[in-house]
């Protein structure tokens, strides 16, 4: 006799993740007044909603950027290889703790920690073996470093000059996006102020001097991790956007002379049609507002580019394999909804950083969605949607109710001296987890199909002996600079620092005459000082 | 008569440079929620601040979170540090980024208990309830 099945159990409410509640059905009724022209245009239009290009994934795939960086120069320049020897796009480069930072890997703060959570960067000469036989002029390569961009990008610079290549044929990111750090990220070096007009400098210097880099990743990645909802990632990080905008615009910019490099970082959590209305909204929110704004002339100041990464706190310690179908589903709704560039995590960052095996397979994941799965035949394949339209609508309007509260606030700086988007990510995180633990959110293998323990994948480990390396080298360097030319660079950069000149050009001249990260950060702190964080609990 | 109890108090912070602090504000207002009192020391602690603090608020324990790979020199550390002021009796607890391996050791030197990623937030609050000094 065949068992009946058993009937399922209905839950309390539907809801998607970030706490919207989910109708039975979506139909016409939903999308009453909508008008597809107004709200959707066509690819590569205006408001962008179905994507920045016209053609999207059939003109180009979306580029595949696996962030990697551990142990000394010379190891994360041998991933490097491996990953561009597999496929791999562009460059992504992460940074230790010591060096986001901003303190040299022999720093007694920097103890047991140096090439732990990326690669450890103090000086040119790092830089240099970082980029090591990579053609800079060929490659893009996504920095991601917020406190000490700024110094790191001086670097970068430098590197390509001495290497003969012309600045202007770079290409690539910086995330250099501070305003999430005081909100989710909680890496700064000094005040909101000295913060933003580093991030102008770099915006001016790119505009005339690096066209093609992109100075600023406006994140709402982070914000996300937090523990923040898909609509409080959505708000806070396109409200961050337009005040870069605005300071850069008050600061004399002409704003079409910068807005078309401004580029985005979303996350890409589980609530799959979530996720890709969030990527949909963007473009359509941002196009608005910029358009609303300033009226720009060029039209890619309207569009918004991203790069997304699946969620690194949706992994999980227990049965870590079942993230790579976590990954699988989240890179699918980022390609959905459209984005320009993707990291896709790999199944053991929840525990150490990655092995190549689990890197490799990561990256495997995006090439069978871009070459298997046939998504990338048709612009926006969700666009229409009844459900997927709704969403879209609700993340907007709810981004808009934010964006009114932090207006009544007077803007973002003084809305996180308040810890509002602190308090509201918290909030937000509180009731993720109690749900988590009442079983109102079933997570596979954490407390529902739960297995004794055993999470028997290899781990990849750093040892020791990267932080004498490291420490050895800076040594080497001190003892063999000329330290009256170094010591000259940084006096002039401490007079730029206090005046109102860009600091760029002094920044390169520090790191050329071989000052360290964390030479140039605490002559900067002298001028700018130091934040302390209002703590909100 | 009822005799009042005094609340437990206990530190709970972030050492190292590593600023990922979603964890321990939701482990802090759990056990403030509990009925503890808690002192959350906020980020980028040095092992020296949080001793110090710990000894002046008089803690019956300490909670560090640690997602930087920094965990073995750090929770070390703090340990050695509460010994030599003679306050090896404050109890030392932890979670974060933490592989399977290094758990015994970290053990065997003092750290009372580490809770890896996914713990239900009741666990530790059980945990600190039941610690006596």
């Amino acid at each position: 006799m065949r068992k009946r099945a058993k009937p399922l159990k209905t839950k309390a409410r539907f809801a998607s993740l970030s706490e919207l509640d989910i109708a039975p059905c979506y139909s016409a009724d939903d999308l009453k007044g909508w008008d597809p022209h107004r709200e959707l245009g066509t690819p590569g239009e205006f408001p962008y909603t179905r994507g920045v290009y016209a053609t999207m994934y059939r003109g180009r795939l979306w580029t595949m950027r696996q962030f990697a960086g551990f142990g000394t120069a010379a190891d994360t320049n041998a991933r490097f290889r491996y990953l561009l020897d597999r496929g791999q796009t562009g460059l992504s480069v992460a940074f230790d703790m010591p060096t986001l930072m901003g303190l040299d890997s022999d720093d007694p703060r920097s103890h047991a920690e140096v090439g732990y959570c990326g690669v450890a960067v103090s000086s040119l000469a790092d830089m240099e073996r970082l980029f090591e036989g990579i053609p800079l002029d060929q490659v893009t390569t996504s920095m991601t470093i917020n406190g000490p961009a700024a110094v790191v990008f001086a670097m970068y610079l430098a590197v390509a000059e001495r290497r003969g290549i012309p600045i202007d044929r770079l290409g690539g990111t910086l995330q250099n996006d501070i305003l999430k750090e005081y909100i989710a990220q909680k890496e700064w070096l000094f005040p909101p102020e000295p913060h933003i007009r580093l991030i102008l400098d770099t915006v001016a210097y790119c505009s005339q001097h690096v066209p093609k880099w992109h100075p600023i990743s406006i994140s709402g990645y982070h914000i996300r991790e937090a523990g923040s909802t898909a609509v409080q990632e959505l708000a806070f990080t396109l409200y961050n956007g337009l005040t870069y905008v605005e300071a850069a615009v008050k600061a004399g910019l002409a704003v079409d002379t910068f807005a078309p490099q401004l580029s985005f970082f979303f996350n890409v959590h589980n609530d799959f049609f979530e996720e890709t209305a969030k990527f949909r909204a963007a473009r359509r929110l941002w196009a608005r507002e910029m358009e609303r704004r300033y009226h720009p002339k060029d039209p890619r100041s309207l569009q918004l580019r991203c790069h997304a990464q699946t969620a690194g706190c949706s992994l999980t310690a227990q049965q870590p394999m079942n993230n790579v179908v976590r990954t699988t589903l989240q890179a699918l709704a980022a390609v959905l909804g459209g984005t320009q560039s993707l990291h896709t995590n790999s199944m053991d960052e929840t525990l150490a950083l990655p092995t190549e095996e689990a890197v490799k397979l990561a990256l495997r994941t995006q090439q069978i969605i871009a070459h298997e799965s046939e998504v990338t035949n048709t612009a926006d394949p969700l666009g229409g949607s009844y459900y997927v339209e709704s969403l879209t609508n609700r993340l907007e309007d709810g981004a808009l109710d934010l964006f009114q509260k932090l207006d009544k606030m007077g803007g973002m700086v003084n809305a996180i001296e308040q810890g509002f988007p602190q308090r509201q990510i918290l909030e937000a995180s509180l009731r993720y987890q109690q749900e988590v633990e009442k079983k109102e959110r079933v997570l596979v293998g954490v407390n529902e199909y739960v297995e004794p323990e055993g999470r028997h994948i290899p781990i990849l480990k750093i040892g020791p002996e990267v932080e004498k390396a490291q420490t050895e080298r800076l040594a080497s360097l001190r003892a063999q600079r000329d330290s009256y030319k170094m010591a000259g660079s940084l006096q002039v950069l401490q007079e730029a620092a206090a005046s109102q000149e860009n600091l760029m050009p002094a920044l390169i001249d520090a790191v050329k005459a071989n000052a360290t990260l964390g030479e140039i950060c605490a002559a900067l702190k002298e001028i700018f000082g130091t934040y302390r964080e209002p703590v909100v609990l | 008569m009822v005799v009042a109890t005094k609340p437990i108090r206990v530190l709970v912070g972030k050492v190292g440079l590593d600023g990922h602090d979603r964890g321990i504000k939701l482990v802090a207002r759990a056990l403030r929620d509990a009925g503890m009192e808690v002192i959350y020391t906020g980020l980028h602690q040095t092992p020296e601040q949080v001793v110090n603090t710990a000894i002046q608020e008089d803690v019956r324990a300490i909670g560090l979170s640690v997602l930087s790979g920094a965990h073995n020199h750090l929770f070390r550390r703090v340990l050695e540090l509460l010994k030599a002021q003679g306050a090896g009796d404050i109890a030392v607890f932890g979670g974060g980024i933490i592989p399977d391996e290094d758990i015994p050791g970290l053990k065997a030197a003092g750290v009372r208990a580490l809770f890896p990623p996914g713990t239900a937030m009741h666990e530790i609050v059980i945990f600190v309830k039941g610690l006596q000094r």
